[in-house]
């Protein structure tokens, strides 16, 4: 039964983000907002927790890190010592300061590649996914809030159109 | 309005009067140049015992005359002890507060919103330059008229060395003494007019001022970024003369604007526990961390650039300048201070949370403080006092005498004027500033 929602749709982002906070004060649910831009302080006006995507990463530029120690190690004193520049080969601490470079390098490549993956992970942003925006026009100029239905859809539907709403639709959600 | 507490003019005080004796006591019980011939004598017989850095010192076959003239390489590196560590302790609170100018300067010319607040405290901590360069210039004025030993291209010998014969053009007494005065001329005239104005824009808030004090900070930072470039060449690099980077220059600069920025957040921390500083907030607090989190890795940049280069060349006259160094007597202050410097400020800063906790910012200050302390140090003493390096009484007593000064001239200047720049246009902006 309470899977309908109303889509709000909103032309400015000064209204959408007061919008949000007034819908919030009045103990509506808010499902969703689409935006075709970040909105600053929207977050926190959802009332979102923060993101946890700095933690991982972290985790990431570890292994990266970790990597650039295996590999150099590997590569240039194990399994193929190379005399360049007359360092000792044989000695991995003694030829760490050129390998610096590489770490710093692999650890930015694993942070920021993997966190880009997670990111689009963790907004089913995967190959192939449908686009699951209710309007297309919220890629252009307009905001949509998606407020779960309950109780009075009139009730509901006047207060929105009070907090600026420039289209309402009622929609079943899957 | 700030009132300066008596208990921290009291512990600035003791500083001082400890310093003051300590640095008497350095300077007067360094070896007199009488004492070479008594020298020769007892260390010749000391000298098969003590010697622990075999590669300069293995030949126990010296001619008597080479020896001698060892001996003195050895005694002027002792006389140099007490004015190495003047100099060290001089160089580094001065250079605190001028690298702050520079950072007020910046904010000035950028137009930042954000730090309005702080302006007071950043002028505060830029009033030091002024004791702080005439100090400096007793050590120039000391070393160019040879009371010390502290620039080998000075000593007589240097006419003998073809290399330091085709440097002499810029490497020469008189011109390093002039430069060195203009220096320290430019920056006491810019800190004045830029206090000057920033008060008298508070009386008036007439945008005149602003708008000449923004001029003055521009002309100012391209000046800076040009004698600073030959102040590190002519005081510091040039301790080695036979060495050069071109990078030289930025290195000290970096390592210098993350102590200036320390400072700043560590006064500004201070006084607002006091309650004097009611306008700033923790993202005042959290942007300074930023900065010397920022700097932290700028510093390890540039130090990573230089040594990198001259490590992987590994050609001798540049390699000269790191043995001392990295696998010399001094290679625990070379590492500690990476891990000072580098790791430690990369790892504890790097969370923004960590970044608004005041405790946390003042304990990452005080290891940075310290990390670029050495910093100076191992930049300084391998070409003045050696390789017997110590810490003792003359480094000390001449770190408590600047630190003592250091915090009664910037404390006595805070209680000059209000601590909000209220005629600063941008002061509202500062006020509300808020990072997410």
């Amino acid at each position: 039964m309470n899977n309908k929602v109303i889509q709000a749709m909103y032309d400015d982002d000064d209204v959408l983000l007061k919008a949000v906070k007034e819908t919030r004060e009045a103990d509506y649910h808010i499902e969703e907002v689409f935006t075709p831009f970040p909105v600053h302080g929207l977050e926190k006006a959802m009332g979102l927790k923060g993101t946890r995507i700095a933690i991982a990463s972290f985790i990431y530029g570890v292994i990266g890190f970790s990597f650039a120690i295996w590999m150099m190690n590997y590569m240039m004193i194990e399994d193929w010592p190379q005399n360049i520049g007359g360092k000792p080969n044989f000695s991995y601490a003694e030829n760490m300061p050129s390998f610096i470079p590489i770490m710093f390098e692999l650890t930015v490549f694993f942070a920021a590649h993997l966190m880009v993956i997670t990111f689009y992970m963790r907004s089913k942003l995967w190959p192939f996914q449908e686009a699951s925006n209710p309007d297309p026009r919220t890629t252009d100029d307009k905001f949509v809030m998606e407020v779960s239905l309950d109780g009075d859809e009139k009730k509901m539907s006047d207060f929105l159109k009070k907090t600026g709403a420039i289209e309402l639709k009622v929609a079943e959600k899957s | 309005m700030y009132t300066f507490s008596s208990k921290l003019k009291t512990f600035s005080f003791v500083l001082m009067i400890l310093g003051a004796l300590g640095m008497g006591y350095g300077f007067f019980t360094a070896p007199k140049t009488d004492d070479v011939k008594e020298m020769v004598h007892t260390k010749a017989e000391a000298h098969e015992t003590d010697e622990n850095d075999g590669a300069e010192h293995a030949t126990a076959e010296m001619g008597s005359e080479e020896e001698h003239a060892h001996l003195e390489h050895v005694l002027h590196q002792a006389q140099n002890r007490p004015w190495s560590a003047f100099f060290i302790s001089a160089f580094f609170f001065l250079m605190i507060s001028v690298t702050v100018l520079v950072f007020y300067a910046i904010q000035w010319a950028a137009q930042a919103g954000w730090s309005i607040v702080l302006f007071r405290v950043m002028e505060a901590i830029t009033a030091y330059i002024l004791p702080g360069s005439i100090l400096l210039f007793i050590f120039l004025l000391a070393s160019g008229l040879h009371f010390n030993h502290m620039y080998a291209w000075m000593s007589p010998e240097a006419a003998n060395d073809p290399i330091l014969q085709e440097k002499s053009w810029w490497l020469n007494t008189s011109g390093w003494m002039i430069r060195g005065f203009v220096y320290l001329l430019a920056y006491n005239f810019f800190r004045w007019i830029l206090r000057k104005n920033s008060i008298a824009l508070d009386a008036s808030g007439d945008i005149k001022i602003y708008k000449s004090t923004f001029n003055y900070s521009v002309v100012f930072l391209v000046i800076f970024a040009v004698f600073e470039l030959f102040m590190s060449f002519d005081w510091l690099m040039s301790l080695d003369p036979h060495w050069y980077s071109q990078l030289y220059s930025f290195y000290v600069f970096a390592s210098m604007l993350v102590s200036g920025i320390t400072v700043i957040a560590i006064v500004t921390i201070y006084l607002r526990t006091k309650g004097f500083l009611p306008f700033v907030n923790s993202s005042h607090v959290h942007d300074l961390a930023v900065y010397m989190f920022g700097f932290s890795i700028f510093w390890a940049y540039f130090f990573f650039d230089q040594f990198m280069l001259q490590w992987y060349a590994n050609i001798p006259e540049e390699a000269a300048y790191f043995h001392p160094r990295l696998v010399g007597t001094y290679q625990p202050l070379f590492i500690g201070m990476i891990i000072l410097n580098f790791v430690f400020p990369f790892l504890i800063l790097m969370d923004k949370d960590f970044k608004k906790t005041p405790w946390f910012v003042i304990t990452a200050g005080l290891i940075l403080l310290t990390g670029h302390f050495i910093d100076v140090y191992q930049l300084i003493s391998p070409a003045t006092v050696g390789n017997h390096w110590s810490f003792g009484i003359p480094e000390i007593s001449s770190l408590f005498f600047f630190l003592g000064l250091f915090v009664f001239v910037i404390f006595n200047a805070l209680t000059k004027a209000s601590l909000h720049a209220k005629g600063n246009p941008f002061m509202k902006e500062s006020e509300i500033y808020h990072y997410s």
